[in-house]
């Protein structure tokens, strides 16, 4: 076991300690990024090849040693001169790069702002530097987010799965989990829009938590859809995606879509264990519905056992640690989650892609152009790739005065019934009165690079038991539950009630605590199997 | 209900998006949009009526929950020269763009 897969708070510990330097925890994850990692993504990487292309991680599209070098030092100089280090002091943290770092390339992994140099830092991101976080780079993502799988980056090649890299690592944070499940960092900081965070840490076997929405500060996030958008760590452990989430949680002054609250401390409680927890199980969580590839059709079929038999047999574990499980609890909307997102999230990123014209940043055509609106045209052309243009496309049918009744009010309204699924079952003083819903994170494990990417329907679907919580604005969290009979991890999810990060990471953690035995857990991802 | 987007429909919102695009491109995305909106078509099984609320936002904003409005003050910015540097192309601190379409009065 290398210094890089420690675990966050292990690192702080041991920094506390004196037993390491922040620069030789760098210098170790730097170590593991040039094993494992290979080329980062880049523009034109689709039409080049390397033999060893198959085996790497890819995580990275901008790796800023230099910068991380210059932080790790700054700690460390701290550390010397006899001050307590901050709460991530000296640990290292990869950033999806669809948050802006000043100084360094933003990309949101796609041409139209592959030139792009942030001339601010995000929110999130300098709280974490606050906190003394050694930040490493920039990982790839699906272009501006859109997709579940990395596939659609700009900058190829696309992040593996670090289990199996003939497999996607999920999205579109799939540069974040992977880097994480890979020991290249012990945190990364994604985004979660419709799972964006809990599908590739489902699928990477890592952590992934999405916050309630106006939890953590979207400022310097370079929007997708703005009222679904949330921040939100991935970890290889519970207690340091509650380190993170303290780091990173409360209001700021430059988004008015953060809360006004103050972020309770997600730490203290974290070890109360499961007793008395309601947690519930809703067979509308053990089904699927999805058009059909071949007929169009719609069909409705179980989950894969294995995965059913995961969410079960982590109740039956919380049970044992006095937790009480609440069977079949309805929660009837579920199914109309994807396509009340195809409505939302195309009109809200159709609104949020209009500010890419070539005028004031990011990329202009070099084409020789007539006039304005020829180079706005051959701009966004050239500048967008096809999921961007996906989305323009439909959010601006759905929205159209036209049709905007029949579809996105429908849209909202559907949302309303969403939501209102889950404040019946979180109601404290309701038949129901869950501290969380525990269901899979995915229909599936990990799927093969290729097989569902080209059908932007099928793709979503990825997303039908972690969108409800984006339409409804609640926290959720995604914990590695088990491998599939292909090694692959399996991912299980919490959803609690507005601001209840807390109490879903205290039941989270209960159940890491009632599994740390468990024989799955021994299990490693195939890309640090020769190291 | 059985709408789909036409081809006529499919080149309006492709000029309305300040968009181009060949003929390979556009059949793919045509063809995406279409089976795209057939999923949609799956909410018109909800019964909905104009009484449910819309949802604009997951998570009700509440006087306790919600923000102070921000003084109107103005508040220059410390860094316009690197917000300049963005620019595709800059003379003498304005940003140039090609000609904008226009009609001259008579």
């Amino acid at each position: 076991m290398q210094l890089c897969d420690y675990n966050a708070h292990e690192l702080v510990d041991r920094l506390r300690r004196r037993q390491v330097s922040a620069v030789e925890i760098l210098e170790s994850c730097l170590a593991r990024i040039a094993a494992i990692d290979g080329r980062p993504g880049t523009l034109n990487g689709g039409s080049q090849t390397a033999p060893d292309d198959d085996v790497k991680v890819h995580a990275f599209i901008t790796l800023t040693p230099e910068r991380a070098r210059a932080q790790a030092e700054a700690v460390d100089r701290r550390l010397a001169a006899g001050e307590d280090p901050a709460p991530l002091a000296g640990v290292p943290v990869t950033i999806k790069d669809i948050y802006c770092v000043q100084g360094t390339p933003s990309t949101a992994a796609s041409r139209m702002l592959a030139n792009f140099i942030a001339p601010y830092t995000a929110t999130p991101v300098a709280r974490l530097e606050a906190a003394g976080a050694v930040i490493l780079g920039k990982v790839n993502l699906d272009e501006f987010t859109y997709g579940s799988s990395n596939e659609s980056t700009a900058f190829q090649p696309c992040p593996r799965n670090p289990w199996h890299p003939q497999r996607v690592p999920g999205g579109s944070s799939g540069g974040s989990a992977a880097s994480v499940a890979a020991g290249e960092a012990p945190l990364s900081l994604g985004t979660d829009t419709a799972g964006s965070v809990r599908q590739p840490a489902a699928f990477c076997g890592v952590v992934g938590l999405k916050p309630t929405y106006g939890r953590v500060s979207r400022y310097g996030l370079i929007a997708f859809g703005s009222s679904l958008d949330c921040p939100g760590p991935i970890a290889r452990s519970v207690r340091d995606a509650a380190l993170m989430l303290q780091t990173i949680a409360g209001v700021d002054r430059r988004d008015s879509t953060t809360a006004n609250l103050p972020a309770p401390d997600f730490l203290t409680e974290l070890e109360h264990g499961a007793r008395g927890m309601r947690i519930g199980l809703s067979p509308d969580y053990f089904r699927i519905t999805y058009p059909d590839p071949q007929s169009g059709e719609y069909v409705q079929q179980p989950l894969p056992a294995e995965i059913e038999t995961s969410v079960r047999h982590a109740a039956q574990r919380l049970a044992e640690m006095g937790a009480e499980i609440v069977e079949d609890v309805p929660m009837p909307n579920t199914r109309y989650g994807i396509p009340v997102y195809f409505v939302i999230s195309r009109v809200e990123s159709a609104s949020n892609l209009h500010r890419y014209d070539g005028v004031k940043y990011g990329y202009r055509t070099s084409q020789v152009v007539s006039d304005l609106r020829q180079m706005y045209r051959k701009t966004r052309a050239e500048g967008f790739g096809l999921q961007p243009k996906l989305r323009i496309l439909m959010g601006m049918y759905v929205s159209a005065s036209q049709y905007s009744a029949r579809y996105y009010q429908r849209a909202l309204r559907a949302r309303t019934l969403i939501r209102g699924d889950f404040e019946r079952v979180f109601d404290p003083q309701g038949s129901y009165r869950l501290d969380a819903l525990l269901t899979p994170t995915t229909p599936t494990t990990a799927f093969p690079l290729g097989a569902v990417y080209g059908d932007s329907v099928l793709m979503q679907y990825a997303d039908q038991l972690t969108v409800p919580a984006n339409h409804a604005g609640i926290p959720g969290i995604s914990l590695p539950a088990g491998l599939d009979s292909g090694g692959l991890p399996i991912g299980i999810q919490l959803l609690g009630a507005d601001y209840s990060e807390a109490r879903l990471l205290r039941i989270a953690r209960a159940y890491e605590v009632a599994t740390q035995q468990d024989e799955w857990r021994l299990g490693r991802p195939r890309v640090l199997e020769n190291l | 209900m059985a709408d789909t987007i036409s081809p006529q429909t499919f080149n309006h919102l492709v000029l309305l998006a300040a968009l181009e695009m060949d003929a390979k491109e556009a059949d793919y995305l045509h063809n995406q949009l279409n089976l795209q909106l057939d999923a949609i078509r799956e909410l018109e099984a909800i019964p909905l009526d104009d009484e449910i609320p819309l949802t604009t936002h997951g998570v009700p904003y509440t006087e306790q929950t919600s923000q102070p409005p921000r003084p109107d003050q103005l508040q220059p910015g410390d860094n316009p020269q690197e917000i300049m540097a963005q620019a595709p192309q800059v003379e003498n601190s304005y940003i140039v763009v090609p000609d904008i379409p226009h009609a001259d009065l008579e």
